[in-house]
């Protein structure tokens, strides 16, 4: 008896999916958009994460915050005018860039140089929906690149190396080797540089941004050469450099580690809650999210063009506290900070303006 | 209506039928506890696949490659096979495509049937691998196999690469000689990605179903299965067909990558993890029960699932209920089994 009222059950709940099926199939035409349009404020952003996901502490996590911040000023909430869809496989990025130009959202955005092909696919299908990309350039009148001024940043972090370093030896690891990263790389060498132009730079390249024992490698034997500051640009490669610096000055070597994209000070914490990180250079990947959802509404959206943040609109820089910093360094970052934004310091961004810099220091 | 339940001829498609229901009214539910009404929902999801041809178009995209890996997956099955390399033969294949793809210059006749072949020949040559191993020395296949997911992930990675013109993440695009793309297919599906593929997957499973049900070399093959040893009494050559069914398998993987590479993409990506199309392809199979038709339907079902997903994220549910759902779905169907016991006892009780 009792096993037959448990397949008796089991009918029932699909004779009610069934019904529950139909139920939902026969009112799909009409109804969703009714609602949906009515509730349409003046404003809708959609933003695309990579395969990255939107808690990948990194570019995702930043532009959605950027996103956040504009939306919560102007009390928006979240899935009424701003909404994300996660990407899943590479696959996804073209439907998923779609779908919110199939509901003529007014701003699409999406970060990283991955969605370069899709973009390219996408944007010109959708006239009346502008899109933003970060980090990479597309040339189409509806989107609107945002780059960074790496080399300015890397500048600063420069400076803070030289004041830091007491054996005259600084490193740079480089994820890969393109012109990108390169950027990184002069900036850098140019703001140690400009505070003492006896102290070496040392460079290697890992040819890989995820792993973490090349950057390890490299980092010991950077440090075993005597170099006491390392600055990454190696994504998550530089994970390894900070673990190597963290053995070491567990070991009571007096070593450093710059980090790169955000705040990585948490990253460097050690057990005594000290960090190794001096600072670090960060892109700021929500300023770019944020200024061009308020060029959007502004009815400025810069379509067809590229914007680079750089110092002057804080779009690089270093964070805003720098436990490891002292004050007087910090003064000095600040004072290079004005010539650069005063136009007084020009950054180099190659290897080759990085040559024609140092001749005229 | 309880007779027609109980009838174990109609096993073969209630079984599935109920899986795939009982999997939605569990999403349903998951969809209430979690606040969301289950008919938006599902609404959302309808919407995503069917909502304008464009969608559509990409809900085909995305069902072609799980058909192919799900016929890799029920060959393999139907052979006593557990071929869980599926993932790695099909980054071999779409390797191999778009690198005739790329080498090659040819005309359209003759390019598009060689970057096949050469997607299904590369496919069968890495399943080859474990089936030799498996034949020879009887090193289980699932052991060889997962471990050559890995090395196919990273030695394509590099392949790619070394390709003439590649960047540190992807290739330059194939010809257009050796694409999949058909202006034609696009037009009519509002400029979605809709390509060839998915008449290559659907031949292809008339193919699987003849080998396997209508000559003497897919019942051999399916002999070899069930009992090597009696097969081997029966005077079949045991090992030879091992081998042939892993191949025949990885064939079929290897195209599905070819999907991928020359129809949606047109050019190889360097990736850093894989992207599932071989886990999805043993829940298609299993789903369809292991028969061409079966696995059509199921690949269908499951590209749909994960097609309308980005409609579903829209519509404020989460992707992940999608996932759920296709979760539930193969949970449910491989408790075929104990459906099929109920709808008996249905039966027997009446009486």
């Amino acid at each position: 008896m009792f096993k037959k009222s448990i397949a008796l059950l089991v009918v029932m709940m699909l004779l009610v999916g069934l019904m529950a099926g139909c139920a939902q199939k026969a009112p799909e035409q009409p109804q969703p958009t009714a609602p949906a349009e009515e509730e349409k404020t003046e404003m809708t952003v959609g933003f695309v994460t990579d395969i990255g996901g939107i808690d990948d502490r990194s570019f995702n996590q930043g532009t959605y915050e950027g996103i956040k911040k504009y939306a919560d000023e102007k009390g928006w909430t979240e899935g009424q005018e701003y909404k994300y869809i996660q990407s899943n496989e590479e696959a996804d990025y073209i439907p998923n860039l779609s779908a919110f130009g199939d509901e003529t959202y007014n701003l699409v955005i999406a970060a990283g140089f991955l969605f370069e092909n899709a973009m390219k696919e996408v944007a010109p299908q959708y006239p009346d929906t502008n899109f933003a990309i970060i980090d990479t350039v597309i040339d189409s009148p509806n989107v609107a690149s945002v780059v960074f001024a790496e080399e300015q940043g890397s500048f600063l972090v420069g400076v803070a190396a030289a004041k830091a370093t007491k054996t005259k030896k600084v490193g740079f690891v480089g994820g890969m080797d393109f012109p990108l990263i390169r950027k990184f790389h002069a900036g850098f060498v140019a703001g140690v540089h400009a505070v003492d132009k006896s102290i070496q730079v040392v460079d290697q390249y890992a040819g890989d941004f995820g792993n973490p024992g090349a950057g390890q490698q490299i980092a010991s034997t950077m440090y075993a050469q005597g170099v006491d500051v390392i600055y990454h640009a190696a994504g998550g490669t530089g994970n390894g450099v900070i673990n190597e610096a963290k053995n070491r000055v567990e070991n009571g070597e007096a070593v450093w580690v710059i980090g790169v994209d955000k705040d990585q000070y948490e990253d460097g914490k050690m057990a005594d809650g000290k960090s190794v990180v001096l600072t670090s250079m960060m892109k700021r990947v929500d300023v770019a999210a944020y200024s061009m959802m308020e060029a959007q509404e502004k009815g400025q959206f810069p379509g067809g063009t590229t914007t680079t943040l750089d110092l002057k609109v804080d779009g690089v820089g270093i964070p805003a506290e720098n436990p490891n910093l002292a004050a007087d360094v910090v003064t000095e970052i600040n004072s290079f900070k004005d010539k650069i934004v005063g136009g007084e310091i020009v950054v180099p961004t190659t290897m080759e303006e990085l040559t024609t810099f140092e001749a005229s220091l | 209506m309880i007779k027609f339940l109980s009838n174990e001829k109609n096993h073969v498609f209630l079984v599935p039928l109920i899986s795939v229901l009982l999997g939605f009214l569990a999403g349903a539910i998951i969809m209430m506890i979690t606040g969301i009404n289950p008919a938006d929902g599902y609404r959302a999801l309808v919407k995503g696949v069917l909502g304008n041809p464009r969608k559509f178009g990409e809900w085909i995209v995305t069902a072609t490659p799980l058909i192919l890996t799900g016929l890799a997956i029920g060959f393999g099955f139907r052979t006593g096979l557990f071929n869980i390399g599926v993932e790695g033969q099909l980054i071999v294949g779409s390797f191999a495509a778009v690198a005739v793809g790329i080498l090659i210059e040819a005309p359209r006749i003759i390019h598009l049937p060689l970057v096949l072949i050469a997607a299904a020949a590369a496919g069968a040559l890495w399943a080859f691998i474990p089936g030799f191993l498996k034949a020879r020395y009887r090193v289980h296949e699932v052991v060889v196999t997962i471990m050559l997911n890995y090395t196919a992930l990273h030695m394509i990675n590099y392949a790619i690469k070394a390709l003439p013109g590649s960047s540190m993440t992807r290739t330059i695009d194939i010809h257009m000689s050796a694409t999949l793309n058909n202006a034609f297919l696009s037009g009519i599906t509002g400029r979605s990605r809709l390509h060839l593929g998915i008449f290559i997957a659907l031949v292809m499973a008339v193919v699987f179903w003849y080998i396997i049900e209508k000559t003497s070399f897919g019942y051999e093959l399916r002999a070899v299965g069930f009992n090597p040893d009696a097969s081997q009494y029966a005077g079949m050559r045991v090992n030879r067909n091992i081998v042939y069914s892993m191949m025949i398998s990885g064939a079929f993987a290897g195209l599905a990558g070819a999907m991928i590479s020359i129809g949606t993409f047109n050019y190889a990506r360097v990736i850093g993890a894989f992207e599932g199309y071989g886990m999805d392809g043993i829940a298609v199979a299993l789903l369809g029960s292991n028969s061409g038709l079966g696995i059509v339907i199921a690949g269908f079902l499951f590209g749909a699932l994960k097609a309308g997903s980005s409609s579903m994220a829209l519509a404020s549910v989460p992707k992940e209920i999608a996932e759920i759902i296709m979760a539930f779905i193969v949970l449910f169907a491989a408790m075929n089994y104990g459906i099929k016991v109920l709808l008996q006892r249905l039966g027997k009780e009446r009486k």
